[in-house]
């Protein structure tokens, strides 16, 4: 595997949008088959089919308690599934790299390690030399463009900074898929507005295939290329909304036709699964 | 500015308070004057004590032990507190027998200690190693027990293998707490110290300065000794809450 190109090639060649939209037609990047997983005596998930299409946003919504994060943490392999495949370009779990970013920033983070540490720890856990590691990291910052001191620890920075921390630190090791749980969601609202542009920019930039629970339907819409709704348990797919407006998206988009009419139909699922239960 | 400067000199008020007291109480007598000298009369027993008498020896010889016996305790029930809180059932398993002894009064041991150790020093840092490292252990163990799990599973997510968890995050996530354990271990230590050197066979330390400046009626020797017994405490605290502000910077933040 070559570890040290990854973040180069992003860079350099920063796929267009035309052959980004071409590789999305081909063959699925993760296949779910057969999941299945209970938690006591609640059945979560029972034979729960999925294919998550390669280099999108998909944002994952529906009511409370109906398993978002459950779905990522089964995928991320956070816990185990009680039966299921789950197929990452055929290959299972454990022979790909990829990121996870905790909704908890203060207690994912490592507050020992300065904050550019923590961005380099994965690098360390994969026997890096610490040159090798200095320069990638360096080079994801500068390729971001993050205006952070990264010399500070993590307790000595906001929120939102702890956080863009936390999803360079998923970022460094050039996932193949990038998760996300409810990452915005401890932050004030204007941090919120900041840090959605800036993931949707890094998604841009990187264009990594890129799982966000969410619990804020217009934050799901606004950045989701395809919106995942999810039933009450054992949850099932209610719909799956695709969602193409150009990027990148700005407030502006937010009072668009299409964006309103997408919010709208979600809004309808998500109310229809809620009387259900 | 000039309020934070205010607060800064606020802790000196009880001890003014406090001198203000002894002084006005030694000036109606409302002790008998042997039994309570004044300020000036044990302070100057003190200074002369540290410098020119036995108590400056006595404090030494007790800063030995007390020290001895907290290294000697660290030495064990880190490591061993690591390894029982990396496991809670193992935790639960010997929890009662840590617990009990943790609660039986270490004084209560000396005889055994005695027997086992004879009369010389390794009794005396024995029994304080002793009732120190169950301190230390209990904290060290949950310290080790109470890491995040969050912060344990962001870096089993990473490919951190069991035992990097272990030194990469559990070992710095159990730290603010061994240093509550260490300070309670000190000052459990310097208790223990003290007692065993005012009884079994001793000739030095500040117990010892203590009991026989009280023998003799010596008053202002032994309030000197007393305050110096004081201020080792204080000053043990004070130096493992620096060592801990230094290293372990992100405690409590």
């Amino acid at each position: 595997m070559d570890q040290g190109s990854g973040v180069l090639r992003s860079v350099t060649s920063g796929r267009p949008a035309g052959s980004a939209a071409a590789l999305r037609s081909t063959r699925p990047h993760v296949t779910v088959r057969g999941l299945s997983k209970t938690f006591g005596t609640s059945r979560v998930y029972d034979r729960f089919d999925l294919d998550i299409p390669r280099g999108e946003l998909i944002s994952i919504f529906g009511p409370n308690g109906c398993g978002k994060s459950t779905l990522i943490n089964l995928i991320a392999g956070l816990i185990p599934v009680d039966a299921g495949e789950i197929l990452f370009d055929g290959q299972p779990l454990r022979d790909i790299k990829f990121g996870y970013v905790f909704q908890n920033y203060r207690e994912a983070l490592f507050p020992w390690l300065r904050s550019i540490e923590n961005i380099e720890y994965p690098l360390k856990l994969m026997k890096l030399g610490k040159a090798e590691r200095r320069e990638r990291t360096e080079r994801l910052v500068a390729h971001l463009g993050v205006k952070i001191d990264l010399k500070r620890y993590p307790y000595e920075l906001s929120g939102g900074q702890q956080q863009l921390v936390s999803i360079m630190r998923a970022l460094v090791v050039d996932p193949e898929i990038l998760f996300l749980d409810e990452p915005f969601s401890a932050l004030d609202y204007e941090m919120t507005l900041f840090m959605r542009d800036q993931l949707q920019r890094i998604f841009v930039e990187t264009g990594t295939t890129t799982v966000l629970v969410s619990h804020d339907l217009e934050e799901a819409v606004y950045l989701a290329d395809r919106i995942l709704l999810l039933s009450r348990g054992p949850a099932r797919i209610a719909d799956f909304v695709p969602y193409e407006a150009a990027r990148p998206r700005s407030d502006a988009t937010l009072s668009e036709a299409e964006f309103v009419r997408v919010k709208a139909h979600c809004l309808e699922v998500f109310q229809r699964e809620v009387r259900k239960g | 500015m000039t309020r934070v400067n205010a607060q800064v000199y606020l802790p000196v008020v009880g001890v003014a308070g406090l001198l203000l007291l002894w002084y006005v109480a030694v000036w109606v007598q409302i002790v008998d004057p042997v039994l309570l000298p004044s300020p000036t009369e044990t302070f100057r027993a003190m200074w002369d004590g540290m410098f020119q008498g036995k108590l400056g020896f006595d404090f030494l010889r007790t800063v030995e032990r007390t020290t001895l016996a907290t290294l000697i305790a660290a030495a064990i029930a880190i490591p061993l507190g690591i390894l029982l809180g990396s496991s809670e059932k193992l935790y639960r398993s010997v929890e009662f027998v840590i617990d009990f002894f943790r609660s039986t009064p270490a004084s209560a041991m000396f005889p055994l200690f005695l027997v086992l150790f004879g009369v010389g020093d390794a009794t005396k840092i024995s029994v304080a190693a002793f009732g120190a490292a169950l301190v230390i252990v209990f904290n060290v163990a949950y310290g080790v027990m109470n890491a995040r799990k969050t912060r344990l599973l962001a870096a089993k997510v990473m490919g951190a293998s069991r035992i990097r968890v272990l030194t990469d995050v559990m070992l710095l996530e159990s730290l603010p707490q061994t240093f509550v354990g260490l300070r309670n271990g000190v000052s459990l230590a310097l208790v223990i110290v003290v007692v065993a050197e005012m009884f079994i066979g001793s000739t030095d330390g500040l117990g010892h300065r203590v009991f026989e400046s009280q023998q003799l009626f010596a008053m202002p020797d032994m309030y000197a000794a007393i305050f110096a017994a004081g201020a080792l405490g204080y000053g043990f605290n004070l130096l493992f809450l620096l060592v801990e502000r230094r290293f372990v910077h992100w405690s409590g933040k």
